[in-house]
């Protein structure tokens, strides 16, 4: 038996998934796709199931494009937003959902990130981000803060972290956000929003991974990882009501900046429609 | 449990993480040798955090016909 949800939108043949105990995963698949549910469901908008598209790459967060029942697509490690921005070309009308990990989208896919960024493909983004390379046994990633272990790091990591939302608004991205597990209800409602977003929508999930960063780092179970989610990641409204010394080891779960820029694809289209202009005169 | 709804566990599917238990409001739920238990059902409120939280699917609320 399963709930209505996991019938409608999941490849109930496939479940339960293979993910660890506790991990973060299984919790931001199920928000993804509460959010196209209640896009689709909704009577003033317009989004039809046969228009989305779930595009993952590799490791354990992409195996979620396996599971959830759309028409998806599993692809090579770090070239989920590349193969994305092909199916988003061919076809401007779909909305293309890339679900990738910290490693895939800022090590390995790097640079497909940034310029997807940059360009303003619309595309939305959600990077399930645990801090550390899960799938192959617990390497360090470029979003392991400093300072803690991973089995490439017994002596601690010497090097700085991104802030993957912070990464794609350098880039120029047009939106960016931030999620986590605990806040589960604000973080479907932002992945809502960066769906709604035309352009090139990126939200930073922070996943938790117990098996290999918190059983590494001694930060206990999944519940012990999802109190420190409670304790340090703040929905929007109640952040900035917090006074300034307070919000010191306290991170923002929301929009961290949006803007307004031309989509990529719809640029293009205009300059399809002037070289057709051209040719009849 | 109040309302028109009720819990339903898919105990197969439960890893006995805790994150449901750890996480309800009114303590209605347990695990026991790794699978989660209804301990509760009369203080049940029906938040849905349970199934907003489940990594696994294993828990999450029906409405009950009258």
């Amino acid at each position: 038996m399963a709930s209505d949800l996991v019938h409608l939108y999941m490849r109930i043949d496939h479940l339960p998934q293979m993910w660890c105990p506790g991990c973060g995963n299984g919790v931001i698949m199920r928000d993804v796709a509460v959010a196209i549910q209640e896009l689709i469901e909704d009577p003033e908008l317009d989004f039809n199931r046969e228009d989305f598209v779930i595009v993952s790459g590799i490791g354990c967060s992409s195996r979620a494009a396996g599971y959830l029942d759309f028409n998806s697509i599993h692809t090579t490690h770090g070239r989920a937003i590349a193969f994305a921005t092909g199916i988003k070309f061919a076809n401007p009308k779909l909305h293309v959902v890339v679900l990738t990990g910290d490693g895939d989208c800022s090590a390995i896919g790097g640079n497909h990130l940034i310029h997807a960024a940059r360009r303003n493909m619309g595309l939305t983004v959600i990077a399930f981000n645990n801090d550390i390379y899960g799938m192959t046994g617990g390497q360090y990633s470029p979003t392991t803060p400093n300072g803690d272990k991973a089995t490439t790091a017994p002596y601690g990591n010497v090097d700085r972290p991104f802030d993957i939302a912070n990464l794609a608004t350098g880039a120029g991205a047009s939106f960016a956000a931030r999620g986590d597990i605990y806040h589960a209800r604000e973080t479907i409602d932002i992945i809502k929003q960066a769906i709604l977003h035309k352009g090139f929508s990126l939200v930073d999930v922070y996943s938790v991974c117990p098996t290999y960063y918190g059983r590494k780092n001694k930060k206990g179970d999944a519940v012990e990882m999802l109190k420190w989610q409670k304790e340090h990641l703040v929905p929007t409204a109640r952040y900035y009501s917090m006074p300034e010394s307070e919000r010191a080891d306290k991170k923002l779960i929301g929009i961290l900046s949006y803007n307004d820029y031309p989509e990529y694809t719809d640029e293009y289209a205009k300059v399809i429609e002037s070289c057709r202009k051209k040719d009849k005169k | 449990m109040a309302g028109r709804k009720k819990l339903v566990i898919e105990e197969s599917w439960c890893k006995g993480c805790g994150i449901c238990a750890a996480f309800c409001p009114k303590q209605v739920l347990e695990i026991q040798k790794e699978k989660v238990s209804v301990i509760h059902p009369e203080q049940c409120i029906a938040c849905g955090f349970c199934e907003l939280r489940c990594p696994d699917y294993a828990i999450y609320l029906v409405n009950v016909e009258e």
